[in-house]
């Protein structure tokens, strides 16, 4: 991994002093101030992702690369099939067996390889330094056990404990996650809960050991925006609590800008842009994230006026090109040479990167 | 005229229990909706999940037996019209459903999907029906080769231009958009959306667009309804909907959009609790209801008729919601 962790270093953000991680030298996990920010306690490196199916190998994240800053929100937006699930799946190594593959590049977590952790320490972390939530909670809960039982498995399986002691820390985990009486709610099961509560459910089971970090693929999807605006709170709110930094993969403009403080703009394997939320959306540099923008019915534009619409569709898998990917979207003329060779990732402004084509990148 | 008057519409589903199955509550998914509908003109009806815009978009096609109250299209009592009655009106109101995966025939070709309202209106020649079938696909911008590929063939974008071409085929004069972009990938919403501008200027169709999503509704929108628990609860002209909204229900659910735009990041007031199910709904205002609004008692046994409170801005009239 050096080659291709030298290869970035130049480009990507260097850290401010080499503090000592937060959390890691601490048992207890102290709260981080997210204004402190610190070193990154997730870093990704020319990460490649592929699948091995019938029709050859599919490449569904293409090296890609970024930091998750300590106690903070990185946002990860792009629309289906971009591999922002993939990425998630990559990190906690959840790929489907046995299609699925990490060909290359580093996932660091708190400095230590995750690519190459044999499977039983990897399973230490996950679940417990780092918890997922999944977009649609009836299929990710199992509906034959009461939902007490399963918050007491996310438990077990990373501390030994009495059960009285599961019993009061369950009790005390739905209480943060604000799920009324939470006794009652032990004892029954997925189907008998609504949307927003077995959401609630899944983001006790994640947090109920202490993670350091959090990615929560699609978590408000498949709910009411009444209730998505509560989950969005919730995770906000127990994320200063706790100090954990927060990975949040959506395909909602809305949701990044109300809660994360970085984004990276995926596209069909890559990601073509990474700021800071508010450079992103005040100044996009790339021809996609702009097209993004601009496309989305907003409350202050003229009703039943025409949108600027990104013509054509989201590339397949199998179609992706080696060089530029939005160029045949982007309405703009690119030569052979721009759909041959990957263009690079730079830092086109303090902080601000972008997949450099010349052509998008105006 | 408008041409679709809806009035005090309810559909109610039985409740089954027990082990004689006999009905024992009844689910209250639309009660009492009343609402007019322009020629040439788009209603915005949105609320959330459970909140019965989808059963009253299916009870105004007849796709469901209305339980009580009236629907006219056209002049015309369609209510309680049988299935043979139903057949000429059927012509003019039209259905674009959300998922466009599920809503078209797998095995059948583009072609075959396109001719059949034709053959079941039993319109034109095999030699028309063909040229007519190219016509829609040029309409709703997709390559005549399309014609004899199958619906998984297409992108999701794509599928639901085939689903769109299907309900403009007969030229009707009404469609009903049951949620048709919330299963769309972001950058291509906005090209179905256009598209449904497009067809309605070139065409002078009326929308009933159902649609969770407000910033959607809004945008596609003259008139927006919103919809809590079966009943409306405020009905305004959508500038005025977003900018002066009378009722608490909608306030909460303007106020829970996320605004994409981080400069204008707020500390919402955030609506607790989730929906409450439409059997056995409470008495009076059920927000207020949900809210424990002090002044609800008072909604229980008042007249919750829609009350004007400014030109075409209809609002519930209860204590406990209405400001």
């Amino acid at each position: 991994m050096s080659d291709a962790y030298e290869s970035r270093t130049g480009i990507l953000p260097v850290t401010s002093e080499p503090g000592i991680l937060p959390g890691a030298a601490d048992a207890d996990r102290m709260p981080v101030s997210p204004a402190t920010g610190g070193r990154p306690i997730l870093q990704v490196r020319d990460l490649v992702t592929a699948f091995d199916t019938d029709a050859g190998r599919m490449t569904a994240v293409d090296g890609i690369s970024f930091d998750v800053p300590s106690g903070k929100t990185l946002g990860i937006v792009g629309e289906s099939g971009c591999g922002k699930s993939v990425t998630a799946f990559s990190i906690t190594r959840l790929l489907p067996q046995p299609h699925g593959k990490i060909l290359g590049g580093s996932i660091r977590f708190e400095g230590k390889e995750l690519t190459t952790l044999p499977l039983e320490e990897m399973q230490k972390i996950r679940g417990n330094d780092i918890s997922m939530i999944f977009q649609e909670p009836m299929t990710a809960l199992n509906p034959v056990e009461t939902v007490g039982r399963q918050l007491a498995e996310a438990i077990l399986l990373h501390t030994e404990c009495s059960k009285a002691d599961v019993l009061a820390r369950s009790i005390d985990m739905m209480i943060k996650v604000r799920i009324p009486a939470p006794e009652q709610r032990l004892n029954e099961y997925p189907h008998q809960l609504s949307g927003g509560m077995r959401q609630r459910m899944m983001i006790a089971m994640a947090l109920i050991n202490k993670p350091k970090l959090l990615i929560a693929d699609e978590p408000t999807t498949a709910l009411d925006v009444t209730v998505q605006a509560q989950i969005l709170e919730l995770i906000a709110d127990l994320q200063k609590e706790m100090g954990m930094s927060v990975i949040l993969i959506t395909h909602d403009l809305g949701v990044i800008a109300e809660v994360c403080d970085e984004v990276a703009v995926m596209y069909a394997g890559r990601i073509v842009e990474q700021a800071s939320v508010f450079d992103l959306f005040a100044n996009p540099r790339h021809a996609y994230s702009q097209g993004l923008l601009e496309s989305i019915p907003r409350l202050d534009s003229k009703p039943k006026t025409l949108l600027k619409a990104i013509p054509g569709n989201v590339p397949g898998i199998a179609d992706f090109k080696p060089g530029c990917r939005f160029a045949e979207r982007s309405g703009r003329e690119h030569s052979q040479a721009h759909l041959t060779n990957r263009p690079s990732f730079v830092e086109i402004a303090p902080s601000h990167f972008v997949e450099n084509c010349p052509i998008c990148v105006a | 005229m408008s041409l679709l008057t809806v009035q005090n519409l309810q559909q109610h589903f039985p409740v089954r229990g027990g082990v004689l199955r006999r009905s024992v509550a009844s689910c209250k998914a639309v009660d009492g909706v009343s609402f007019t509908l322009g020629e040439g003109e788009t209603l915005g009806l949105v609320g959330e999940s459970g909140c019965g815009k989808t059963t009253l978009g299916k009870a105004i096609v007849r796709l469901l037996k209305p339980t009580s109250g009236k629907i006219e299209f056209d002049g015309q009592d369609i209510t309680h019209a049988g299935i043979g009655a139903l057949r000429p009106m059927r012509r003019h109101v039209q259905m674009i459903f959300q998922d466009p995966a599920e809503s078209l025939n797998p095995r059948h070709t583009v072609r075959d999907i396109l001719e059949e309202p034709f053959i079941v209106q039993k319109m034109g020649t095999k030699d028309e029906r063909r040229k007519w079938v190219l016509d829609l696909l040029d309409k709703v911008g997709l390559p005549a080769t399309a014609t004899d590929r199958f619906p998984f063939e297409f992108s999701g974008g794509q599928r639901q231009r085939i689903g769109i071409a299907r309900a403009i085929a007969l030229k009707p004069k009404l469609i009903v958009c049951d949620e048709p972009v919330s299963a769309l990938d972001v950058s291509v919403q906005s090209q179905v959306l256009n598209l449904l501008l497009d067809l309605q200027r070139e065409m002078g169709l009326s929308y009933l667009f159902i649609a969770h999503g407000l910033s959607v509704v809004k945008h596609m929108s003259d008139r927006v309804a919103v919809m809590y628990l079966g009943k409306i609860v405020e009905l305004a002209p959508a500038e005025e909907l977003y900018h002066n909204p009378r009722h608490a229900y909608t306030k909460a659910l303007l106020d829970a959009i996320p605004v994409p735009d981080p400069a204008k990041r707020r500390r919402r007031e955030l609506l607790q609790g989730d929906v409450p199910s439409p059997i056995n709904p409470p008495a009076g205002c059920a927000f207020g209801h949900r809210m424990k609004h002090p002044k609800w008692e008072q909604s229980v046994n008042m007249d919750l008729t829609l009350r004007e409170v400014s030109p075409g801005h209809l609002v519930q009239p209860c204590p406990c919601c209405m400001d």
